[in-house]
């Protein structure tokens, strides 16, 4: 096997920023027509690896070979036409433009710079039949689709103009079940056609779906590789994070007590259209579905801020709908799924963010720092100063930000919206630790999550939401992840 | 699966978004038609409209370049002033017609250059840049004058500008043959398409290896050269170089894109929808003039159509 000249071949590449040693030491290799899995935590340099094979940044030290051939891009365009193509998390398509000029978009065919449209809707046409998208009207613009949709015409994109590696980010952390089943398809497709592919991934059951081979990546280095087989999830999650993972959902007996949070009938202007639900105080509920059921609108209604057509709400003594600044004054927090948009003001300090909705008329900020210090230390969040950007930590060190907010605030009902999406799984673990502490102190969590497995280890009881519909809640030993999928998909009636 | 909205539903707002423009172009042309027949619905008076959007109308063509960039130029007012003045200086130091217009749109496409080139390679914000560069030029006319109009000697250059009651001014046919050309750049050229790529998603350009920096220095130098040559029309139409003139003419040429459906966003807009923005404009001044109505009652009503128009970008874009 390793005698054959590997597709691509990177060899004891290093890379530091200024102080920062982004990468210490990473090999990896890949085949043609082979799918090479690569874990590691948020930070482990995956993305700055990625960086450097994309040609955004030059390694200061090590060998990247293609075909065995000498490979330095000097820009993202150079490695785009040696047939180097990335996926990454958040899709890089122009929105206002049309399918067909996205995917030629910087390739665009034609001479002495025109367009030729007739040869851009034919690349286009091959490119859509390719990823299975053949009944799509490419003149549509990419912001009329799906999001699985427009992950798939990116594939196109880079399928159209020949790529030799594919690598995918994280491809999957925003898709439904359904659309999942479907890339899996086509990933399996791309490999026969002979694309070296490197797949990253936090959920090991994909790896383990999909990849020949894997590579860890821990603290900029490439700890271990081997065939996918050889190793157990405990082996791999062991080398990620150099200890021991084996309880990673912490659940400390609990009582539920008396109900703070209960919503009778209540729809929205869409969706949801009908959800009942009652939140009882060192209770974890969650809410469990497909994406784009109407979970996420459900908090937001909750939350005042999506309005609702329909129903009662009732949170602690108070009843009747409420505004977020009513909500946070009645002790309900909400952590939206949206970080970057939604979730945090990312040019403003961690201290500003954590003390964001406790601010009184006249603000000290040596108090402000204060807080957030206590917050900084009892999360584990890593960075220089209370006082540093948000937006310069890493995901998940932004999201324990995003938590800390509801703790500093000391709310009584957290509502937490996909609360470990795309963050690495040391701050997952501190994060369902918080949660596991929060309900034993009597605080009440509301947890929406496309993550079955998260899901099931961390709460009390499960809802499923199906086409705008909130299910039964059933105590977490009733359900498994496959009755909770058949709910989900509506093929089977909900338990009574 | 439902991988889209149905085409017929994209198509049809897409239809409304280019049409829209046009059918309040058409409402507020019938509407001073009906009340004021005799005076607004002359030949000369569709000539003098027309001539009073072509400085207007000229100018927003290259603001419209900038604002599907993602980007936004505050100079245009200054830069027409710095044209005209500087179009008159040239023609009393003995250039001929032709260079002194070529000076015109030169000053300005260089001032473009500087505002492009501090924008893209300090990555400035361009609403600061150009509103220095504003000053710069403004107070740059007024020092190149000495604070008095200049009046040079009349060539053919005076004539742009003149009512011709058998065709319409030269300025105007410019301006329709320089709308046409643009418009068939942004469709049918990858310059023109790359515009609207880093003006919807700048990084998914840069990605994709579009030079993103000489794009936009590209797009704001043709902006502002644009500006030069309706400061060329100005002078025209003035028959003087004036430094005090088009001051705040640069909000009127936002509002012309924005009327004409551009999202100051960024990623959209057209050419046609500009003009016809420039147009509505025009139609209102007039109207409100022919009806006697006073200075104060225009501005009014120009701001309300402004708000209108950027209230239903807003409902279109909602009702999805």
């Amino acid at each position: 096997m390793s005698e054959r000249v590997a597709r691509l071949r990177m060899q004891h590449v290093k890379k530091a920023f200024g102080p920062t040693v982004a990468l210490a030491d990473v090999s990896l290799h890949a085949h043609a027509g082979e799918v090479l899995g690569l874990v590691g935590e948020n930070g482990a340099g995956k993305s700055t690896l990625m960086k450097i094979l994309a040609g955004v940044h030059a390694p200061d030290a090590g060998e990247i070979q293609l075909e065995g051939e000498p490979f330095t891009p000097c820009d993202p365009l150079a490695a785009r036409q040696a047939g180097i193509a990335m996926i990454y998390q958040e899709l890089a398509l122009a929105p206002h433009l049309s399918v067909a000029e996205n995917i030629v978009l910087g390739v665009e065919p034609g001479r002495g710079g025109m367009m030729d449209w007739r040869a851009t809707q034919a690349l286009a046409r091959r490119a859509l039949e390719t990823v299975g998208l053949g009944e799509l009207d490419s003149s549509l613009p990419v912001s009329a689709l799906s999001l699985a949709a427009r992950q798939l015409v990116e594939i196109g994109r880079a399928v159209v103009v020949g790529c030799r590696v594919l690598v995918l980010d994280e491809p999957t952390s925003s898709l439904a079940q359904s659309d999942i089943a479907r890339l899996f398809k086509l990933v399996a497709q791309l490999k026969q056609s002979g694309i070296a592919i490197i797949y990253i991934s936090h959920f090991l059951e994909e790896i383990r779906a999909l990849c020949d081979r894997v590579t860890v990546l821990r603290d900029g280095r490439s700890v271990c590789e081997g065939d996918t087989k050889q190793f157990t999830d405990e082996q791999i999650v062991g080398q990620m994070v150099g200890r021991d993972v084996s309880e990673l959902y912490p659940r400390s007996p609990r009582t539920p007590g008396e109900v703070v949070l209960s919503i009778r009938n209540v729809q929205g202007e869409i969706k949801p259209q009908r959800a009942s639900l009652e939140l009882r105080r060192g209770e974890v509920l969650g809410l469990a579905g497909l994406i784009g059921t109407g979970r996420t609108e459900l908090l937001r209604l909750i939350f005042g801020l999506d309005h609702a057509v329909a129903g009662e709400i009732q949170v602690g003594l108070y009843s009747g709908f409420g505004s977020p600044g009513e909500r946070w004054k009645q002790g309900v927090g909400l952590v939206s799924e949206d970080r970057k948009l939604e979730g945090l003001a990312l040019d403003l300090s961690i201290a500003e963010n954590i003390t964001l909705t406790t601010l009184r008329a006249r603000v000290y900020p040596a108090q402000q720092v204060e807080h957030a210090r206590r917050w900084i230390e009892r999360l584990g969040i890593r960075c220089h100063s209370p006082e540093q950007p948000v937006g310069q930590l890493s995901g998940g060190n932004q999201q324990k930000v995003a938590i800390a907010r509801l703790l500093c605030h000391d709310v009584d009902v957290l509502l937490l919206d996909e609360p470990t999406r795309g963050i690495d799984l040391g701050a997952k673990a501190t994060i369902y630790q918080q949660i596991d502490a929060l309900a034993c102190a009597g605080k009440a969590v509301l947890v929406v999550s496309s993550y079955l497995p998260e899901l099931l280890g961390i709460c009390d009881r499960i809802a499923v939401m199906c086409r705008g519909i909130l299910g039964e809640a059933h105590p977490v030993s009733e359900i498994d992840g496959h009755r909770i999928m058949l709910e989900a998909t509506g093929t089977s009636a909900p338990f009574l | 699966m439902n991988a889209a909205l149905s085409p017929g539903h994209v198509q049809l707002r897409r239809w409304l978004v280019r049409a829209g423009p046009i059918f309040a172009l058409v409402v507020v042309y019938v509407l001073f038609a009906s009340l004021r027949f005799d005076r607004f619905v002359t030949w000369i008076n569709t000539e003098i409209m027309l001539q009073q959007t072509a400085v207007i109308g000229v100018g927003a063509i290259g603001m419209t370049l900038v604002i599907i960039s993602g980007g936004i130029d505050l100079s245009p007012g200054s830069v027409i002033a710095v044209a005209s003045v500087v179009v008159a200086l040239l023609l009393q130091h003995g250039c001929s017609p032709l260079v002194a217009a070529l000076g015109g749109v030169g000053v300005g496409a260089f001032a473009g250059l500087c505002t492009g080139l501090l924008i893209t390679r300090l990555q400035l914000m361009p609403f600061i840049v150009t509103l220095g560069t504003m000053g710069i030029l403004r107070g740059a006319a007024k020092g190149l004058s000495n604070e008095q109009p200049i009046y040079p000697d009349e060539t053919w250059l005076n004539s742009l500008m003149k009512l011709q009651h058998h065709n319409l001014p030269a300025g105007v046919w410019l301006m329709v043959a320089l709308g046409a050309g643009i418009a068939w750049m942004l469709r049918y050229t990858k310059f023109g398409r790359h515009i609207f790529a880093i003006g919807s998603n700048e990084q998914t350009a840069r990605l994709c290896g579009i030079h993103v920096g000489n794009t936009k220095v590209l797009v704001y130098m043709l902006a502002t050269a644009f500006a030069g040559l309706a400061g060329v029309l100005q002078f025209s139409y003035l028959t003087c170089g004036d430094p005090t003139t088009a001051v705040g003419l640069e909000l009127n040429i936002i509002a012309a894109v924005v009327i004409g459906g551009a999202s100051l966003a960024g990623g959209s807009g057209t050419v046609t929808g500009t003009l016809i923005g420039g147009m509505i404009m025009t139609v209102v001044n007039n109207g409100c003039a022919k009806m006697d109505m006073p200075n104060w009652v225009q501005e009014i009503v120009t701001g309300f159509i402004i708000v209108a128009a950027v209230t239903l970008d807003r409902l279109r874009r909602k009702a999805r």
